[in-house]
């Protein structure tokens, strides 16, 4: 089985990525700050201005390294993808469910529901832990419409229902959001984006920006089209499969990651600055940290509810691509999510 | 797997330092130099396998020598480092 490998985040703005060897080096002001070979990662992740040689590009793609861009706040910009591995015919059959209504609401149903039941135990962890007990019985009682929900999908069968019953379940999800940050320069009122306008909201989209670029990865190692989602629709340049793959991950990966940096005040509201557009970003210092903190959490270790095995974490959004790879092979009557427990 | 790569190449002769040079890189191509000829590889069997065929056939049996210790997946407690030149953790966060 696939190992999970490390991943590099380039984030020193001038730096320049260059193949020697099997290896890359890492060059900032024509000295080399670090060299490592490329079977021992997974991915690099460039914020910024960062360049890179072609002969590195053509190595990434050749060892089936993702080599992805994003803009200094995290936001995806492009990849350098080599021919997709594994299998035309999972693909030919990936495009044939996601042309048949009951496959993609099928499909669309589990993400969702595991999208939910995820969110579900979010809230109710966080009741757990709450000192005021008005704010805890507000999560409870969230967490206890939203189990109806979880109900009301189970038994839908159209993909345009599912897709009502998760914006509006998401909506609940953030309206009681606001009662797990406990520190006061983090409030949260609404979820923004594209710009985010508050520090809670551009900490949350910059986890998802890492959390895609793991779930586009792993659609590509697994030898799906990220491109081809179910429950998010073609739209050219968005890649749907992999958001799809994400939703699972979303409350349970990037919203606690985000909860506890802020909660246990690794992160605090000096690290973000209000830029002229009021959009909000963060400074460098409170990246890298952000950064440390999701890959060391992406190595801890979990049991996987459906297969019963311990795997880290940071394996478990490539282990859906492969559930997912087995449904559409016919393996597997259903999607299984990944569902926290 | 861990593998730690040490080597003494001769180099009397320009032949020699070829030798060296093609090792090195080859180390390199797997693993990170922690000392002058000393290597730390993080590897997996297939790739060690590779790895130890290239070394083997880069060196000239009767002048040179080369040895490998298996430090296996728990190599934490075995490598302790004091003085210049801290390596790098391959496995830990990964951030320039």
């Amino acid at each position: 089985m696939k190992r999970h490998l490390n991943t590099l985040f380039v984030t020193t703005e001038g730096s320049y990525l260059a193949k020697d060897g099997q290896a890359v080096a890492v060059r900032i002001e024509n000295e080399t700050r670090l060299r490592i070979p490329l079977h021992n990662l997974d991915g690099i992740v460039c914020f910024g201005r960062v360049g890179f040689s072609s002969a590195l590009a053509g190595a990434c793609a050749d060892s089936g390294v993702t080599l992805s861009l994003l803009t200094p706040n995290g936001k995806f910009l492009a990849s350098v993808v080599g021919y997709s591995p594994g299998n035309v015919l999972l693909r030919r059959q990936q495009y044939r469910a996601a042309d048949e209504a009951a496959a993609t609401a099928e499909i669309a149903k589990n993400v969702v529901l595991g999208k939910i039941a995820n969110a579900r135990s979010v809230l109710l962890r966080g009741a757990r832990d709450q000192k005021s007990a008005e704010a805890a019985e507000r999560l409870r009682a969230v967490a206890k419409g939203m189990a109806g929900t979880l109900n009301l999908i189970r038994q839908s069968d159209d993909v345009d229902t599912v897709r009502g019953y998760e914006g509006e379940s998401a909506s609940r999800y953030f309206s009681a959001f606001s009662e797990l940050v406990s520190v006061p320069e983090f409030a949260f009122t609404k979820r923004s984006r594209r710009p985010p306008l508050d520090a809670m909201n551009a900490l949350m989209s910059f986890i998802y920006a890492l959390l895609m670029h793991d779930a586009r990865s792993a659609c590509e190692a697994t030898g799906l089209d990220a491109a081809v989602g179910f429950l998010h629709r073609d739209r050219p340049g968005r890649p749907g499969l992999a958001l799809d793959l994400m939703e699972e991950f979303r409350p349970f990966l990037a919203d606690r990651l985000a909860l506890s940096l802020v909660n246990r005040k690794q992160v605090n509201g000096r690290g973000f600055e209000t830029t002229e557009s009021g959009a909000v970003r963060m400074d460098d210092e409170t990246r890298k940290t952000v950064l440390t903190a999701y890959q060391t959490r992406k190595q801890d270790e979990i049991e996987h509810p459906f297969l019963g095995e311990k795997v880290s974490i940071g394996m478990l959004v490539h282990l859906q691509a492969r559930l997912l790879a087995r449904h559409l092979r016919g393996d597997l009557d259903q999607y299984p999510p990944f569902i926290w427990k | 797997m861990h593998v730690l790569v040490t080597y003494d190449v001769a180099t009397v002769n320009s032949a020699g330092k070829r030798r060296l040079r093609r090792v090195a890189k080859i180390c390199l191509d797997f693993g990170q130099r922690v000392q002058n000829s000393v290597f730390e590889l993080h590897v997996n069997p297939a790739q060690w396998a590779e790895c130890r065929k290239r070394l083997i056939e880069a060196c000239e049996p009767l002048e040179d020598s080369l040895r490998f210790y298996q430090l296996g997946n728990d190599y934490g407690a075995k490598v302790e480092h004091v003085g210049a030149k801290p390596s790098l953790d391959t496995e830990g966060p990964l951030i320039v």
